[in-house]
């Protein structure tokens, strides 16, 4: 597994996923350059992702939906904000109403940062996402796009049962 | 995130490494129970107990309140199932990505990137 530190903050609803991939910052940068290899990185394989605009500049947009198991089809949108290839940019990562991408007032925002560094070779890469609060973490999740439970949340529910 | 909320995440993490605490968070998550009578249910000293609360506590899993001469500790349920879970899934999902990037990066190089574009032939 590329994925070296996992850190959670209880406090301010973030997650931080730091990885390491055996390929250069370059490379990694093109996954998220290139809509159809990016597609193939963003929805989990039971809900692929297809990115229908990519706009990978300083106030672009990315529109994208997930496809569900029965054909159910969940919309999103990316707003980049800052970009500095093949470092860094950041975006706030929100869900659409329909197909016209139409932001969807009631569900959250989160903020993310995702940076690329070179590092032995390959690269290190850091992922920080934010929510505003617990309850916009919790809406995230019901939406039901996350892939299935982890031993590690068995062992939560282990422990409260 | 600055120090202080990663040492928040550590002491988290760190209060569940250790069984006995568990069990001490799995009784105080059932029902408010004194420090000394959850001691009594261990085969160690009141105050190796009392410090494996006091972990606990630090960490935001359990909550303390004196009533008389008892320390009464309860569990943070809320800490433990929603945050915990919430953040747990994000980091399956997270995991996924990345184990993705991972299999697409280690694919042969894609042609279509370098190569002039061709255009089709009678022979294709």
């Amino acid at each position: 597994m590329p994925v070296t530190d996992v850190s959670h903050d209880l406090g301010a609803r973030t997650i931080t996923i730091v990885a390491e991939f055996a390929a250069p910052p370059k490379r990694i940068w093109e996954v998220y350059a290139d809509p159809r290899q990016l597609e193939r990185v963003w929805g989990p394989p039971t809900y692929p992702a297809t990115f229908v605009d990519h706009d990978l500049t300083p106030g672009g947009r990315m529109n994208y939906y997930m496809t569900g198991p029965e054909g159910d089809r969940y919309y999103g949108y990316w707003e980049v904000q800052e970009v500095d290839e093949p470092h860094s940019f950041t975006l706030i990562d929100g869900f659409a109403l329909d197909e016209k991408f139409t932001k969807n007032p009631d569900l959250p925002e989160s903020a993310n940062v995702f940076s690329f560094v070179e590092h032995d070779g390959g690269t290190r890469a850091t992922y920080v996402g934010t929510y505003a609060s617990a309850e916009a973490l919790q809406k995230v999740l019901d939406m039901g796009v996350v892939e299935g439970s982890t031993t590690a949340i068995n062992q939560i529910d282990d422990l409260v049962a | 995130m600055n120090e202080t909320e990663e040492d928040r995440a550590d002491a988290w993490f760190h209060a569940l490494s250790d069984r006995t605490r568990r069990d001490i968070l799995r009784r105080v998550l059932a029902g408010e129970h004194s420090v000394s009578a959850l001691a009594a249910s261990y085969d160690m000293s009141f105050a190796a107990v009392q410090k494996h609360v006091a972990v606990l506590e630090r960490a935001g899993l359990l909550t303390k309140r004196r009533q008389g001469r008892e320390a009464l500790a309860s569990g943070d349920v809320a800490a433990v199932r929603s945050v915990g879970e919430m953040l747990t899934e994000l980091e399956s999902l997270w995991r996924g990505r990345i184990s993705r990037i991972d299999e697409l990066i280690a694919e042969p190089e894609l042609d279509h990137s370098s190569a002039p574009p061709r255009r089709p032939t009678q022979e294709d």
